[in-house]
């Protein structure tokens, strides 16, 4: 694959391009660049059309409370790899407008609804600006640095002893409710009336068709948040014309939460316990991306030893996510838990290292700055081996010769939920989804972490787009990650497992970093801001699950009404990390 | 596995030896208990993190089938038993009310998780409910994040012990009348719990009376 090198973004001189438009970020530790809010757009299309950084990799806010503005940053990428082009606009906070980038980068369609909730920016040319994550009606956008939740007590961790006097309290003896509940001044139960999902539905309505000779009413149905092919708490309202599908709206927030909130009150160190719990089939990889955020902000690496065992955890979860993956994708096309028992069997034995190394089945909270927390435990060495040369290869091509070409999946798979490589770029799909549309970008590659560049492994990649490629690419990664394991379990080299002395307070200097690495269902990235302070000022999770839905409605359109759980289950979001 | 009928038999009621294999003597209540602890049927139902541990319980190494309990129902009429796995958002919570309010008698829930049995990690979180127990009454406890498969079925067997310990006179649901459903909360500027509504009423009225003291909150 060849890639020709991208321009680094210091040689793009934005400032000649866009004289008065653009400067350069100058705050001590930043980069990236300050576009201002009426030439957004103009920047945008300029750098997607002849900078080449056409995608739109994320987009969050930060609120800059003391300053008085918030400020939205957006992560483009070049296909070719390299570094990001960050830009920035700001907003004043008591006036938060700002112009919307859907008509540039269709991948921001989410994260600008995301920022509108929770932040409270509005988008001028968004043509969906509703709350993503909290309910139409809520009180407030919280994750602005001036609102504070119910059980709010100090604006950040360690707080003072909670049990003065050896007395200890909880948190609902502090509210008059004993509830996690906060109503604004003056509110009556009487002088509200509910929302309900009017604002939702509004759009969908039932539409006749002109022409037809039979009278036909679009109808509107809802699957979710309690569904059993959901993955979770997952809602999806479809418009349906017959059993076609004639429009498609994902509605999340069920798991929201409060992630990001609860992040910029707990210390640095606090948040890897929490990255576990985002997407929770693969907490080791999401440890990774956060541990790297920090490490570039505190300037340090972690030995020789540590990078290895980093490497052979998150491929080994990696492995473990497309076994659940495929398992339960094969549930939504209905072979009902028999393939999914065979791949629990084999993730069960990854589990059984991940609770040997890390003391917890799922949540190995297994990663420090600079480091891990422990070495392996004695024996695990030869059970790896056994597990990554001899037993999961055989049962990966097991499960291939089972499912590949069985034709009920051949026939319900191929030609569905296409998406072309022009919509996966535009709409910032990330992971096995980009790359089954012939997009071969891969972070691992792209822009290699920890110690990718030293491995030699194949970006995998299919050409259709289809649900079936989706499928098929999680075997070609499984296969890959083995090649990844076998090298790194041969040169795992011994010393040290963590640099300097470990330490429950991280000194983070100021300013601003982004991790992100390619977790199994996309990249994922951690955009931390410090300002030296125990905690982060700003900790944002661009999370593949929840961006890589853009296109979900886009993908169903024209499929029938039972394509949709397969679609969803080809996607394979994980709610998690999909709300936060 | 003992015998059922000897697990059944009342010792203090003697059969003739040569009958023993023919009939056993037993109470309604036992009977009526050891059908329903071994047919406890819970609902398809997953929130969160623990919910992936609740279906690795249900695969074939940790198999709640061993139970009687490996019938998941996706539909709330067909379920005894929710299993509340995962974090309680407000969002989501009243949901959780309407589909437990579905459910038919006798039902039992299992708080999965510290997130279900009281906020867990994410407690402070502004959308996360503290506790399942806030809004509908939980019948086991399990702590753990996420517990262990082995956690959920030590939680399983305590719930039917728990079954064991009823008696037919004095369960709620062959009482008269049709129980009470529990009122679903609405979504309003945070979440309503209409059984909190006169209290909200009283502080508002309270809050209106002396706006000077609400002002130095």
């Amino acid at each position: 694959m060849a890639i020709a090198p991208a321009p680094t973004a210091t040689d793009l001189k934005l400032e000649e391009r866009f004289p008065g438009a653009v400067a350069k970020d100058t705050r001590k530790n930043y980069t990236g660049y300050i576009v201002a809010a009426d030439k957004l757009i103009e920047v945008a299309t300029a750098a997607r059309d002849q900078l080449g950084y056409t995608y739109l990799s994320s987009a969050t806010a930060v609120d800059y409370l003391e300053e008085g503005k918030l400020e939205m940053v957006y992560h483009l990428y070049n296909l070719g790899g390299g570094p990001a082009l960050m830009l920035k606009a700001q907003a004043p906070r008591d006036d938060a407008v700002l112009p919307s980038l859907v008509s540039v980068f269709p991948g921001a369609d989410l994260q600008e609804r995301e920022a509108w909730d929770l932040f409270g920016i509005r988008f001028t040319g968004h043509p969906n600006l509703k709350r993503i994550l909290m309910w139409e009606g809520f009180e407030g956008h919280p994750m602005r640095k001036d609102w504070k939740e119910a059980y709010y007590e100090e604006d950040g961790k360690p707080f003072e002893a909670r049990w003065p006097g050896g007395e200890f309290y909880r948190a609902e003896q502090n509210n008059p409710f004993g509830h996690n509940v906060k109503y604004p001044g003056g509110f009556t139960v009487e002088g509200w009336t509910p929302e309900g999902d009017k604002a939702l539905y509004a759009g969908m309505g039932a539409i006749t068709e002109a022409g037809s000779a039979m009278k036909t009413d679009h109808i509107v149905v809802n699957l979710g948040p309690q569904h059993p092919s959901t993955h979770g708490v997952f809602r999806i309202v479809v418009t349906l014309d017959g059993e076609t599908i004639v429009d498609l709206q994902p509605v999340m927030g069920y798991l929201h939460r409060n992630h990001e909130k609860i992040g910029e009150r707990n210390t640095f160190l606090q948040n890897i316990p929490f990255t576990d719990r985002l997407d929770y089939i693969s907490s080791m990889s999401n440890n990774l991306g956060y541990v790297l955020a920090v490490e570039k902000l505190m300037g340090i690496k972690p030995p020789e030893r540590a990078e290895y065992l980093r490497v052979i955890m998150v491929e080994l979860t990696r492995i473990c996510n497309h076994l659940w993956a495929i398992g339960f994708l094969l549930n939504d096309l209905g072979a009902f838990f028999t393939p999914a028992l065979y791949a629990i069997k084999e993730r069960e034995l990854i589990l059984d290292v991940f609770e040997a190394v890390s003391g917890s089945r799922m949540m190995c909270n297994y990663m420090r700055f600079g480091g891990l927390v422990r070495d392996l435990p004695a024996g695990i060495e030869a059970r790896l081996r056994e597990l990554i040369y001899e037993r999961l290869p055989r049962k990966i091509d097991e499960l291939d010769g089972y499912l590949t070409n069985n034709e009920i999946i051949r026939s319900r798979c191929l030609g569905v939920g296409v998406l072309p490589r022009e919509q996966a770029i535009a709409y910032s799909m990330a992971g096995p989804v980009l790359r089954a549309s012939g997009v071969p970008y891969d972070v691992r590659r792209a822009e290699p972490y920890s110690i990718y560049d030293r491995f030699d492994f194949n970006v995998a990649l299919r050409e259709n787009g289809d649900t079936y490629d989706r499928y098929v690419i999680r075997i070609d990664e499984m296969r890959e990650s083995l090649k990844i394991l076998q090298q790194a379990m041969r040169d795992l080299p011994g010393g040290d497992i963590q640099t300097g002395k470990p330490q429950y307070q991280a000194r983070v200097p100021a300013g601003e970093a982004y991790g992100r690495v390619e977790n199994p269902k996309g990249e994922l990235g951690y955009y931390v801001i410090s300002t030296g302070k125990p905690n982060p000022y700003r900790y944002h999770i661009r999370a593949p699950s929840f961006i890589n839905l853009t296109a979900f409605g886009e993908m169903c359109k024209g499929h029938k009404v039972a394509d949709v759980v397969v679609i969803l289950g080809s996607i394979d979001i994980v709610l998690g990390e999909t709300d936060r | 596995m003992t015998n059922p009928a000897q697990e059944l038999m009342n010792p203090a009621l003697p059969v003739p030896a040569d009958m023993q294999t023919n009939i056993f003597i037993t109470t309604l209540d036992k009977i009526y208990n050891w059908s329903r602890r071994n047919s406890c049927w819970p609902m398809m139902f997953g929130l969160a993190c623990c919910a992936i541990e609740m279906i690795c319980t249900a695969a074939s190494r940790y198999d709640l089938s061993r139970f009687g309990m490996e019938v998941m129902r996706p539909s709330a009429r067909q379920a005894d038993l929710m299993i509340v796995s995962g974090t309680v958002t407000k969002k989501m919570v009243p949901q959780i009310v309407r589909l437990y309010n579905q459910m038919p008698e006798p039902k039992y829930v299992l708080a999965m998780g510290a997130c279900a049995s009281g906020g867990g990690p994410f407690k402070e979180g502004y959308n996360v409910v503290s506790g399942m127990d806030k809004y509908v009454p939980v019948d086991v406890y399990v702590p753990g994040c996420p517990p262990t498969p082995q956690a959920l079925l030590h939680g399983l067997i305590t719930l039917q012990k728990k079954i064991d310990g009823q008696s037919i006179m004095t369960v709620p649901w062959y009482q008269k009348g049709p129980s009470e459903p529990i009122p679903v909360p609405i979504l309003g500027p945070d979440i309503i719990d209409p059984r909190q509504a006169p209290l909200l009423r009283q502080l508002a009225a309270q809050a209106a009376a002396a706006p000077v003291a609400e002002a130095k909150e």
